[in-house]
């Protein structure tokens, strides 16, 4: 059987702004039938959209393809010119964007862009591509499917212009879709659907998918073949079945391993009946506008963190999880409710915090690159919180900055260099060098891995539990990423639109009581390629929360 | 906030800082001309007069009372139309302006309608061929005649013209138009020095507009959907470029408003910027803030304008 | 992570990488900048002396320039000249450039009212056309070389404070600002250490954008007699005393002009075209 796709030795090269170029896709050869879905699983930087796109014979400003073949249905993307790519392009291949909510003129309705594919390749009248969009939009579970056309990208959220991406691609009947990190974007209790969605209807139209993402769970519930890819060059190909049973290429197992989640073993604290908690908030509530009371953003939260164990926030976007991260640390303009910290309470904003409450609460941000002063070398942003706190200078504090470079595993000849040198995992690692310098108690992570590619997050995630145990160090850590929580807190307390929902031990996760905490958990893709087919959540649940 | 009630209250925002803006430009205005030396009534009596007429002229003026007081009584004098008397040409500012004001409005209305057509076009079929030769062409261009003087480029347009061609007249005669030929003649050079300048800059800024649209994610996108090039310009650029474009001809048109002023004096144009830089030799005071009012007034008058169409043409708030 | 293979090589001094176009520009900026230092070293004949008989003379082996209306050497004048047109505008650029700058740093990160007040009279000021604002002072106050440097400087430091608030708007957003306030880090520090490192490469390349509107303003003021006066002149004024030259093509009243691009051209193609380091990526993560 011939295939679809052929790829045969495809390379591209990328010219890098000062006019080098280099060769970012190394000789990748791989196989779509028709009908198939394809996964390309990968971190970032390992070229997997690259790929992806030469399949429009599209290549990226600054990126050239330079060699090889790349075969849709016969015909080869890479020698056609451009005005022949362009009569394939939406009707023979198309493609689903990583960002839908970029991807939409905001100057144009939805449906006059949903059927713009019809009328670019003159594929029938405008009237039957609307009713056949209609048809569609009703196929992905759209909601009020006749009306929804008519609406501007900006009146619609972001899982609904993901799904109208796809009625955007699949209008055409083309015979291969690309989905680029389709789901990425979303919220995982909106995940859910949307990949059933795109689940039901490749499947009824017989459509070659090639599914491009760095989740293994997620590509695990919708693809039939995995190839795994980094740094431009296939490491192994197989069936679902053949790489998560018995993986061959020892990176695949390293992306397994760090899929598979782990409880945190929680270390029970010999006396800790009586202890006075580290942390304890009671009725917290705060939001933004004048006076941090006007939109409301956190309400009544109360919870507690004891002497050196870890708590763990969770909850979707919009949930107040960072707002309550902010009044915690001080940084918000004022809020209602008292936090208390070793057993004194705190002052509402950083100019009624002494100096030294300050220095014991460490906040670390998600995004490395702007956490980093960009034009200061790793030295001096390690340097300066050890001279404004505790006064170092010369000979000790270049000692001690060593020193923190070794506490988080990073080389020493790192001081030199200025942020933009360093790979996301190793600013991530600064940053976090960065709070330990100031010789905190407890330490307040918001979503720091949720930038970081899943490999990488799972080192980071192993420092911060290896630096707790030497120095008795306290974590609350904020994540809209169950896994990850479980991995390392001892109580997690769930939250949704501002109010705490549940408080709940890993222990307890497979058995959670309230309802919106049961649909996050039930959300969560696990390894298992039958977990999509197989899940049952409850409609008015889903109703009830889940951002449609 | 509703976002429908957004549109009214930003522009409203807006037209009250222009508002402001004009009450503290009108207050630099008057005094900075009050600074200037030389005592209005001796000047206006001559040397030779008495001390007393000189108090008396003084009294009668006004000029002894407080300058809040003058310049309150300036500002209502505006306002009914009373500008002032010249000193120099003993008339009222009013009718000395009224038709030198229409001249110079000839003057940009040509430079306009010529300008604004030729600029946008070079300008959008750069940003659409962005790399080519065409392109570069058209941004060396631009550059440089932003980069020069308004004098050069008048200075050679003269040379090239007048001296070694022989086509127009140097100087303008606007007296002696008597057919077609002659008012080809008479506004040739000065409308053509404008809109070298004029249009340099629109071209640079709807050029950056369009390229930036270019660029867009939902531009790429449409490409990947195989959309030709002057589908993705015409249909997905262009009306997502239009409020910046509009907002680019609204400041380079209020760059005419420096370049008359230069391109009046070498052509001897008998506009109101040549009656201001006579009036400044001359130390007319009265003539001086009049004239100045005025194109403040335009300029704030332009730039509001293309605020206000910036505003409005974010599909966000539509 | 990318290894290079087949590829261009690399053009560096020193890790940067040289545009021989930014090279044109820079070279002619230092040669006017060397000129307006040693003039009165080399002219060949006094700028008052009168030297040739007939006046608009054309180049010539003895009158590199040519003479003018007044028969007087046009080389000399136009080379004492540059003292005039690039050390004013240089000195305004300067003072614009560090009022424009420390207040728009000090506004950004305020914010609140002295942001808004900033704000507000620094657009206010933007609001008056750059001529007339030339035209009315120097009508007022006279025009000596101290009064043009300060009524230049304050035309163009809104246009500086709002390219530099704006940057620094964007810098005072970032979480490593918010670190350094949580610290309890003071507004000068903030300023200084954190904010100013970020801003100074794009802030100085406006700075060079802005000499040279003020060369231009400060020429057109010239040209209509409001600038420098006689006896001294910059190029602006020479162009002026000249300009009956212009039926004959004089090389009196073009070769002005012609400096006064070439510097402003210069300038712009060295901002254009300033030197880029090379930086290599750390390899392994």
């Amino acid at each position: 059987m011939s295939a679809l796709v052929k790829i045969r030795d495809l390379r591209v090269e990328a010219t890098t702004d000062i006019g080098r170029r280099v060769e970012i896709i190394k000789g990748v050869s791989l196989d779509i039938a028709g009908g198939e879905v394809v996964a390309l699983i990968g971190e970032s930087g390992s070229g997997k959209t690259t790929i992806a796109m030469t399949l429009l014979g599209y290549a990226r400003p600054g990126l050239k393809i330079s060699g090889g073949a790349v075969l849709v249905d016969g015909v080869d993307m890479v020698t056609l010119p451009e005005n022949k790519r362009a009569r394939l392009r939406g009707a023979k291949v198309a493609y689903v964007p990583q960002s839908a909510a970029a991807a939409f003129n905001p100057a144009m309705t939805i449906m006059d862009q949903v059927i713009e594919v019809t009328r670019i390749h003159n594929l029938m009248s405008p009237a039957d591509a609307r009713a056949k969009a209609v048809n569609l939009f009703k196929a992905l579970s759209l909601p009020e499917p006749e009306q929804i056309g008519a609406r501007y990208p900006h009146q619609v959220s972001g899982g609904q212009l993901q799904r109208l991406a796809a009625a955007m691609a699949l209008i055409g009947d083309p015979k291969v879709v690309i989905f680029d990190e389709p789901t990425t974007a979303l919220d995982v209790t909106t995940q859910v659907e949307v990949l059933r969605a795109f689940k039901a209807v490749t499947r009824k139209q017989g459509v070659a998918c090639v599914y491009v993402s760095h989740d293994l769970a997620v590509v695990a519930q919708i693809a039939d073949r995995i190839v795994v890819l980094r740094g431009g060059e296939v490491q192994e190909s197989g069936t679902i079945r053949e790489i998560l049973e018995a993986p061959r290429h020892p990176y695949t197992r390293e992306l397994l391993g760090a899929f598979t989640p782990k409880i945190h073993a929680h270390a029970p604290q010999s006396d800790a009946a009586g202890r006075q908690p580290l942390l304890l908030v009671e009725q917290l509530t705060a939001g933004y506008g004048p006076g941090g009371r006007h939109v409301k953003a956190v309400e009544a939260i109360s919870l507690r963190v004891e002497r050196g164990s870890n708590l763990g926030i969770i909850g979707e976007s919009g949930c107040g999880k960072s707002t309550l991260a902010r009044a915690i640390a001080g940084i918000l303009a004022g809020y209602d409710g008292n936090i208390t910290f070793n057993g004194r309470e705190l002052g509402r904003t950083i100019k009624n915090r002494t100096r030294d409450e300050l220095r014991q609460i460490q906040i670390v941000f998600q995004h490395a690159d702007t956490a980093l002063n960009p034009a200061k070398s790793v030295e001096e942003i390690l340097g300066r919180p050890l001279t404004f706190y505790h006064g170092m200078k010369g000979k000790a504090r270049d000692a001690r900055v060593d020193e923190l470079l070794d506490l988080v595993h990073l080389p020493r000849a790192v001081r030199h260099r200025l942020p933009g040198e360093l790979s996301g995992g190793q600013k991530q690692r600064v940053n976090f060098a960065r709070a330990l310098a100031a010789e905190p108690t407890l330490i307040l992570c918001d979503e720091i891995t949720s930038a970081l590619d899943t490999v990488v997050a799972a080192a980071v995630i192993d420092l911060l539990k290896e630096l707790q145990r030497e120095l008795s160090l306290s974590y609350i850590f904020i994540s809209h990423d169950l896994s990850v929580v479980e991995a390392i807190c001892d109580e997690i307390i769930v939250m949704y639109r501002g109010r705490k929902v549940e408080e709940i031990t890993p222990a307890h996760v497979k058995a959670p009581e309230h309802p919106y905490t049961q649909l996050l958990f039930s959300s969560v893709p696990k390894l298992d390629p039958n977990w999509l087919d197989t899940l049952r959540q409850d409609p008015d649940q889903v109703r009830a929360y889940a951002l449609r | 906030m509703n976002v429908r009630t957004q549109i009214p209250s930003l522009v409203m925002s807006r037209l009250l800082i222009a508002a402001i803006t004009l009450v503290i430009v009108s207050f630099a205005v008057f005094f900075a001309t009050a600074l200037l030396p030389g005592d209005t009534a001796t000047i206006l009596l001559g040397q030779s007069a008495t001390p007393e007429a000189i108090e008396g002229l003084r009294a009668s003026m006004h000029l002894n009372d407080p300058a809040i007081i003058r310049f309150l009584k300036w500002i209502a004098g505006l306002f009914h139309g009373d500008f002032g008397t010249s000193y120099a040409n003993n008339m009222p500012v009013a009718s000395l302006i009224g038709g030198r004001f229409i001249n110079t409005m000839k003057l940009a209305g040509l430079t306009a309608a010529i300008s604004v057509p030729l600029a946008l076009s070079l300008g959008i079929t750069a940003a659409m061929w962005r790399g080519t030769l065409y392109d570069r062409l058209v941004t060396v261009a631009t550059i440089g005649v932003i980069s020069v003087p308004e004098f050069m480029i008048a200075t050679l347009a003269v040379l090239l013209f007048a001296v070694y061609l022989k086509w127009l007249p140097a100087l303008s005669f606007t007296s002696e138009i008597k057919s077609f030929s002659d008012v080809l003649r008479a506004y040739a050079m000065p409308v053509v020095t404008l809109t070298f300048g004029v249009s340099a800059q629109m071209i640079r800024m709807s050029r950056a507009a369009v390229a930036e649209t270019l660029d867009t994610p939902y531009v790429e996108m449409a490409l990947l959907k195989g959309a030709s090039k002057p589908r993705l310009v015409l249909r997905h650029a262009l009306p997502n470029a239009l409020g910046p474009i509009a907002n680019a001809v609204a400041l380079s048109l209020s760059y005419l408003l420096g370049g008359v002023i230069i391109v009046e004096t070498i052509f001897n144009y008998p506009g109101i910027a040549k009656l201001m830089v006579d009036a400044v030799s001359t130390r007319d005071l009265p003539l001086i803030q009049t004239c100045a009012m005025i194109f403040c007034l335009g300029y704030l008058l332009l730039t509001t304008m293309a605020d206000i169409v910036a505003i409005m043409s974010n599909p966000r708030l539509t | 992570m990318t290894r290079a293979s087949a590829s261009s090589p690399v053009s560096g001094w020193f890790g940067y990488r040289i545009n021989p176009v930014g090279l044109f520009g820079l070279a002619v900026v230092v040669f006017w900048a060397v000129v307006a230092l040693l003039a009165p070293r080399f002219i060949p004949h006094s700028v008052g002396e009168i030297v040739d008989t007939d006046y608009f003379g054309p180049i010539s082996r003895e009158l590199w320039f040519g003479s003018d209306y007044l028969g007087r050497d046009m080389f000399s004048r136009i080379m004492m000249g540059a003292r005039y047109t690039v050390g004013i505008s240089l000195v305004a650029v300067i003072l614009a450039g560090f009022s424009g700058i420390v207040l728009g740093m000090i506004a950004a990160v305020s914010g609140g009212w002295v942001d808004t007040i900033l704000s507000r009279f620094l657009d206010a000021l933007n609001s008056i056309p750059s001529k007339l604002f030339g035209l009315v002072v120097v009508a007022a106050v006279g025009s000596s070389i101290p009064v043009l440097i300060v009524t230049l400087s304050i035309i163009y430091t809104p246009g500086a404070f709002r390219f530099a608030r704006a940057l620094s708007v964007n810098i005072n957003a970032m979480d490593f600002i918010v670190v350094a306030r949580i610290r309890g880090e003071s507004l000068l520090y903030l300023i200084r250490a954190e904010i100013l490192p970020n801003i100074l490469g794009p802030v100085l390349a406006d700075l060079g954008l802005r000499f040279v509107f003020i060369v231009l303003l400060l020429s057109g003021l010239s040209f209509l007699g409001l600038g420098v006066q006689p006896p001294y002149a910059d190029w602006g004024a020479l162009v002026r005393e000249n300009i009956g030259g212009l039926p004959f093509a004089a090389p009196a009243v073009i070769l002005p002009s012609l400096a006064i691009a070439s510097l402003t051209i210069s300038v712009n193609l060295l901002i254009d075209n300033l030197p880029r380091k090379i930086r290599d990526r750390s390899s392994g993560s």
